[in-house]
C-alpha cells in the first residue's frame, strides 16, 4: 500500500486526543466548570460588597474571565501531559511512535486537543456565569486571541511535562509546584494593581499574568499591562515552550530509547 | 533485489553495556526470517532500532531501501511491529484503535475493505465493539497483529508473537503469518520456542551478546550439528545394562532406560552398522530402532554455550 496522506497523520492523532477527553467528560469538562463556578459563588459572594477592582465592575465579573483563564491553564495542561503519562506508562505510546508522524505533526495534534479542552471548558463556565451575572465583551478579538495563546502554551507545556515525567508523582508535583501556584499568583482574584510594589513587579515575570490580563482586557476593555505586550509575551512564552517540546520530541528524549 | 531488511554496522550502548556489536546483516524480500537469542541477547534492542523506537549510536538500517533515520516515513510505511508487550489504550474499542492506527498512518475511509479483512482473518468481529480493556489475552495479541498490519506494510516484525498464548491459538498466529508469507511479505520473528523457528523461517540469524553468532539458512544451521541421536530397545530389561556394552559403546553413550539404549553418533565417524554389530557380539538383540537428527535447539545451545564460555574464559 503506498504511504497515505501526512495531514490524515495528524488529524488522526488530534482525534485520537479530543476524542479521549471526551470520553470521560465528566472528569475532563464538568469538573472543571464546577470547579470554577464554586470559587465564583465563594470569592464572589464574600467579596462582592467589599471589592471593586475596575470602575462599574461588580467583583463578580471581574472574577469571571479569571477563573475562564484558570480552567484553561489547568485543563489544557492536563490534556496534554496525562495523555501523555498514561501512554508512556501504560505502553500504548508505542503505537503513535511506530507510525509516521513527524515530531512537529506530534506536537500539533497535542497541542490542538488541548487547545480544543481548554476552550471548551471556558466557554462552558461563560455560558453558565453568564446566566447569573451580567459579562460586557468589550473586544471579542482579545479574548479569542488569549484564549487560543493560552491554551496552546498550557499545552505545549503539558506535553514537555508529559514527555519529562517518569511517573504520575513527578507529574502532579510540576502541577502543583509550577502550574498552580503560577496561576494563582497571576492575578485570577485580584488586580496586581491592588499588590505592594514588590510583588507587582514579581508578577511581571509570571507569564500567566499576561495571559489573565490580556483575556480580562477583552471583556472590560480595561488592563493592568499594554495588551500589545500581553500579546508579545504570551507569543514569545509560546514559542519558548514549543521550541522545548520540538527539540524533546526530535531527540526522542524518554520516549525513544 | 534490495533487501527488505538491510542492518549495516550497528552499535548500540546502554552505559558499559554494549548492548548491540557491528550487527550486520541483510534479510532477503519475501523472506521468513527467524532471529533468535537468550534473553539479553540484543534483538528487542535491534528490532527497537528498525522500528524507530530507538536510535543506533552507529551504523543504520534501512527498511526495503529507505533509512530508517533520514526516510523514517517511508521506512515506517514499509513496517509493521507486532511488540512482544501487551500493550492496549483503555480508552477506545477495537474499530476505533483500528482506524486510528490506520489513520496515523494517513489512511481514511479507502482503508476500510482492508481493515474488516483483518477483523474477518483475526476472528475479531464479535469484539469489534467491546473496549479493549474488556478483552482476553488471546484477543489482544490479535488486536496487536491486526493494528501493525493496517497499512499493509511490506515487512512485518513478530516480536515473540506466541508467548503465553495458548496452543489453540498459537496454531492460529502459525496459520495467519503463514498466509503472510505466502501474500508476499517478509516475516521476521523472535522466538524462544526453537520448534516454532524450525517449522517457520527459512532462514536464521542468531545473537548472543549483542553479536551475530551464527546466519544461514535453517538447513544450513542443523548440518553444523554432526551428530545425530541413535535410539534403539534391546531384548534384555535389566538395569544393568550400561555394564553388558563394550568399552567402545560406553563412550558414545546417552542414556539406558531399562531396555532402551541411546548413544550420541558422529554422522561420519561413527557406523550405525558398528553399532549393532558390537550390541549383537555382546548378547544384546536389537528389536527397534530410529534416528534422531540434531534440531534447532541443539545448534542453538551449542552456539550460544560456546561463545558465553569463550568469553568467560577470556574474562577469567
Amino acid at each position: 500500500m503506498k504511504a497515505g496522506s501526512r495531514a490524515y497523520g495528524f488529524y488522526a492523532l488530534f482525534a485520537k486526543e479530543v476524542v479521549r477527553f471526551l470520553k470521560v467528560t465528566v472528569q475532563t469538562v464538568l469538573t472543571p466548570v464546577v470547579t470554577a463556578l464554586l470559587y465564583l459563588l465563594v470569592f464572589g459572594q464574600a467579596l462582592e460588597a467589599h471589592v471593586e477592582v475596575y470602575e462599574g465592575v461588580s467583583y463578580s465579573a471581574f472574577l469571571i474571565p479569571g477563573l475562564m483563564m484558570m480552567s484553561i491553564i489547568q485543563n489544557s495542561f492536563a490534556n496534554s501531559s496525562s495523555s501523555l503519562i498514561q501512554s508512556k506508562m501504560m505502553g500504548n505510546l508505542v503505537f503513535v511512535l511506530l507510525s509516521p508522524i513527524s515530531s512537529l505533526e506530534f506536537y500539533a495534534a497535542f497541542t490542538l486537543a488541548a487547545v480544543v479542552r481548554g476552550v471548551l471548558v471556558a466557554m462552558a463556565v461563560y455560558f453558565v456565569a453568564i446566566l447569573f451575572i451580567d459579562l460586557p465583551l468589550a473586544h471579542p478579538w482579545a479574548i479569542v486571541t488569549f484564549a487560543i495563546l493560552g491554551s496552546a502554551i498550557l499545552g505545549a507545556l503539558g506535553l514537555v511535562a508529559g514527555i519529562w515525567a517518569e511517573k504520575f508523582d513527578q507529574l502532579s508535583a510540576f502541577q502543583n509546584f509550577f502550574i498552580l501556584p503560577l496561576s494563582f499568583l497571576s492575578g485570577v482574584f485580584y488586580s496586581i494593581e491592588s499588590l505592594p510594589a514588590a510583588w507587582q513587579t514579581a508578577s511581571l515575570f509570571n507569564p500567566f499574568f499576561y495571559l489573565i490580563d490580556g483575556f480580562r482586557y477583552g471583556f472590560f476593555g480595561v488592563a493592568d499591562a499594554d495588551v500589545g505586550i500581553s500579546i508579545m509575551v504570551s507569543l514569545g512564552f509560546l514559542l519558548l515552550i514549543s521550541i522545548v517540546a520540538l527539540v524533546m520530541l526530535h531527540k526522542g528524549y524518554k520516549i525513544r530509547g | 533485489m534490495a533487501a527488505a531488511v538491510s542492518i549495516q554496522g550497528v552499535h548500540k550502548h546502554f552505559g558499559a553495556l554494549h548492548a548491540l556489536n557491528d550487527i550486520t546483516f541483510d534479510v532477503p524480500q519475501g523472506s521468513f526470517f527467524g532471529l533468535l537469542g537468550p534473553n539479553g541477547a540484543g534483538k528487542s534492542t535491534l528490532i527497537n532500532i528498525m522500528a524507530g523506537l530507538s536510535r543506533a549510536d552507529a551504523g543504520s538500517i534501512s527498511i526495503m531501501g529507505h533509512d530508517v533515520v533520514r526516510d523514517f516515513r517511508m521506512a515506517r510505511h514499509s513496517l509493521g511491529v507486532v511488540p512482544q508487550e501487551l500493550v492496549y489504550d483503555p480508552f477506545f474499542t477495537v474499530r476505533e484503535i483500528l482506524k486510528l492506527q490506520s489513520g496515523y498512518f494517513g489512511h481514511g475511509a479507502e482503508n476500510k475493505a482492508w481493515l474488516d479483512e483483518l477483523v474477518e482473518t483475526l476472528s475479531l468481529s464479535d469484539k469489534i465493539d467491546t473496549n479493549l480493556h474488556d478483552l482476553s489475552g488471546g484477543m489482544k495479541r490479535r488486536v496487536l497483529i491486526a493494528q501493525a498490519l493496517v497499512h499493509k506494510p511490506d515487512v512485518v516484525v513478530l516480536d515473540e508473537p506466541t508467548a503465553g498464548v495458548d496452543v489453540e491459538l498459537r496454531q492460529a498466529l502459525w496459520r495467519f503469518t503463514k498466509r503472510l508469507h505466502d501474500d508476499g511479505s517478509t516475516i521476521i520473528l523472535t522466538t524462544h520456542y526453537l520448534e516454532e523457528a524450525e517449522a517457520l523461517c527459512e532462514k536464521i540469524a542468531i545473537l548472543n551478546r549483542g553479536e551475530v553468532v551464527a546466519l544461514d539458512s535453517k538447513q544450513g544451521l542443523l548440518s553444523r550439528c554432526p551428530y545425530r541421536t541413535l535410539h534403539l530397545t534391546v531384548d534384555k530389561k535389566t538395569d544393568k545394562l550400561k555394564e553388558l556394552l563394550p568399552e567402545y559403546l560406553q563412550l558414545l553413550l546417552v542414556e539406558t532406560h531399562k531396555n532402551e539404549i541411546s548413544f550420541r553418533l558422529h554422522k561420519t565417524e561413527h557406523q550405525i552398522g558398528d553399532v549393532l554389530e558390537a550390541l549383537k557380539n555382546a548378547g544384546l538383540i536389537v528389536v527397534d530402532l530410529y534416528t534422531e537428527e540434531a534440531g534447532l535447539e541443539e545448534v542453538f545451545l551449542g552456539l550460544t554455550e560456546f561463545v558465553s564460555k569463550e568469553t568467560a574464559e577470556v574474562a577469567g
